[in-house]
């Protein structure tokens, strides 16, 4: 089994974001950025597929700057067997121009699953798998905690509103992965020096054929309205009265 | 231009979440008309046409729509949605599963989890976990959208009286075969709409201690929620979980117990409209937040307030 991997380059989750002061985004200037906390139990999910003798051969690819190259290190050095850079500096790419792009790198690749992140932490579009699997016309299998690899198939278990449900697809199809998949390892450091030394393969938007104009446009980002903090009450009684006579809610 | 807004619900009544999507295409404005795919949902067809404000509902019924499987119920949206400027659902996991592939097989973008209309082009979405707030604005025809509900107060069930049409179900697209589910029955009110919501973290110690934050649900008529932490080491199943990546809410009282307030869990509930939390630990940042915080050991402080309450 061929599996390909999307993963993004995204401002680390446990730092405090800040938005410009011109309201034309997010500070991303000094600030630590990782591999996108989704795919990167996409690619553990991928070399355990692999561990377990399923998979033949894993392929990262990212699409944004030169420096995403640091993620795709990162895949090979969890254990992806080649990494695939779609460069592009746009920092508004939209889910439907990556979704472009990653069906294209597909169709040069023709894998049979592609295992990805159900939600990107920067734009939390949540759209980029389940836009893969329409262009490519697949099945998809989003937001699961579960894979179990089958001949020509994979049953998926996915958390739903109100549990867990469970899917069989045909492959190839799209899979997108929630948290609970699996916890992914921290890639050793012989592992790490040895993925240096992989060339990463690149292509540009124009070679894949796709344009990357976007048809929606971001006017502007600002700070949401703080929250301010109140008081602390003393005791389990001051905050029943608190809750009755000043805040009124029981 | 006219809206149309996929509903969800459970063949028998719609969800009060496409309640929230269809006050939200009310502030849109135009004419709007409801697609009730499913199977042997007749009853949540003649739900969505009782909702204030809608014209005409769409019915498709058919064995392969039964289980909402985005291979088979996107080809329908798509084949409706020309006729329309907006589709429209609740940013529920059946419409975040279903509508991009819908806008993918339009060519164009989607509109994730809208909390504002500032004009028919023009929306409001959190990003970065609600760190953030983006206004963008769309060029495409149509404008796929899916609606953060707790930003829309849900359109009343006023004996409304729309029309009901039956369409066309269209075919099983073959590729996926729905297995079977595990719905986890919960007593008491649901979490997504729930006016008292009580949420366990990683604090409350184990699957058996969760019974400390039932009680007090139980007591205040509540639903249960949880952190990340909780769910991830099995104190609770999966749909308790509030934040980033799981449910979205803001109930009028929202008490954390035992959940320090990382970024991604106040994603999930920071526009509640009374924070209490309840930590040991007063620097906790959930404390940043909280209207009224209680610095204590939850073994003592949670039961004392269930006691408080029941009497
Ligand atoms: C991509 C991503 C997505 C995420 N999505 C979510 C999400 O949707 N929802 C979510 O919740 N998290 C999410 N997280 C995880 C989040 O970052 C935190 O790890 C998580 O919220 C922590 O849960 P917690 O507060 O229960 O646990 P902890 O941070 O461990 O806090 C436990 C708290 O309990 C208190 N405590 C312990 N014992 C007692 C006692 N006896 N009495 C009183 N207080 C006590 C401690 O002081 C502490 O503050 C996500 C993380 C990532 C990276
Ligand atoms: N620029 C990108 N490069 C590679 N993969 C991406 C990119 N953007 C999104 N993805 C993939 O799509 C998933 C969902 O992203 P999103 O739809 O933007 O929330 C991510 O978890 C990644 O697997």
């Amino acid at each position: 089994m061929k599996i390909v991997v999307p993963v993004k380059r995204v401002v680390d989750a446990y730092v405090k974001v800040r938005v410009k002061s011109d309201g034309s985004g997010v500070d991303t200037d000094n600030t630590k950025m990782s591999m996108n906390p989704f795919d990167e139990i996409a690619i553990e999910e991928a070399v355990r597929l692999k561990e377990a003798g399923t998979a033949t051969e894993i392929i990262a690819v990212s699409v944004g700057p030169q420096k995403a190259q640091e993620q795709l290190r990162t895949a090979l050095a969890m254990g992806a067997d080649r990494a695939i850079l779609v460069e592009s500096d746009l920092t508004d790419l939209q889910p439907l121009v990556i979704a472009r792009l990653l069906a294209a790198v597909c169709e040069r690749e023709q894998p049979d699953l592609v295992l990805m992140g159900k939600q990107a932490i920067d734009d939390d579009s949540n759209q980029v798998g389940q836009m893969l699997a329409a262009l490519r016309d697949l099945p998809q299998g989003t937001f699961i905690s579960r894979l179990e690899p089958g001949a020509g198939h994979v049953v998926v278990t996915r958390e739903v509103d109100a549990g867990l449900e469970r899917l069989r697809l045909s492959l190839p199809a799209v899979v997108t992965v929630d948290l609970r998949l699996n916890e992914p390892r921290y890639p050793k450091l012989p592992n790490i020096m040895k993925a240096k030394k992989v060339p990463i393969e690149t292509a540009t938007p124009a070679e894949l054929g796709v344009d990357t104009a976007s048809t929606l446009k971001t006017l502007k980002v600002e700070e949401p309205p703080v929250r301010k903090g109140g008081v602390k009450v003393a005791s389990v009684a001051e905050l029943v009265d608190k809750l009755k006579n000043e805040a009124k809610v029981i | 231009m006219s809206i149309l807004v996929y509903a969800e619900h459970d063949g028998r009544a719609l969800s009060p979440a496409t309640l929230s999507a269809i006050a939200c295409a009310r502030s849109i404005g135009g004419e709007i008309d409801v697609l009730v795919a499913g199977h042997d949902c007749a009853a949540a067809a003649q739900g969505a046409a009782a909702a204030a404000g809608v014209r005409k509902v769409l019915h498709a019924d058919g064995a392969h729509l039964g289980q909402q499987i985005a291979e088979n119920v996107a080809p329908l949206i798509e084949s409706l949605a020309s006729g329309y400027g907006h589709v429209l659902a609740a940013a529920t996991p059946c419409a975040k599963n279903v509508l991009p592939r819908v806008a993918a097989r339009l060519g164009v973008q989607q509109i994730s989890e809208i909390v504002e209309v500032v004009s028919p082009d023009t929306f409001v979405r959190p990003i970065y976990a609600g760190n953030a707030l983006a206004t963008v604005q769309s060029s495409d025809p149509v404008k796929v959208i899916t609606v953060r509900t707790t930003a829309f107060a849900a359109v009343a069930d006023n004996g409304n009286q729309a029309a009901i049409e039956r369409i066309d179900a269209g075919t099983d697209a073959g590729k996926t075969e729905f297995l079977g589910a595990d719905l986890h029955a919960t007593s008491g009110p649901e979490l997504a709409s729930a006016r008292v919501v009580v949420s366990g973290g990683r604090g409350v110690g184990s699957a058996e201690n969760f019974d400390i934050i039932r009680a007090l649900a139980g007591t205040l008529g509540a639903a249960v929620g949880a952190s990340r932490a909780a769910v991830d080491a099995g104190y609770v199943t999966n749909d308790h979980q509030v934040g980033q990546t799981g449910k979205v809410i803001a109930p009028e009282l929202y008490i954390a117990v035992g959940i320090s307030g990382a970024v991604q869990h106040l994603a999930g509930m920071k526009e509640s409209r009374v924070i209490v939390a309840i930590n040991k630990d007063g620097d906790a940042p959930i404390f940043e937040i909280a209207d009224y915080g209680l610095v204590a050991d939850l073994f003592s402080a949670v039961p004392e307030l269930t006691g408080a309450l029941s009497g």
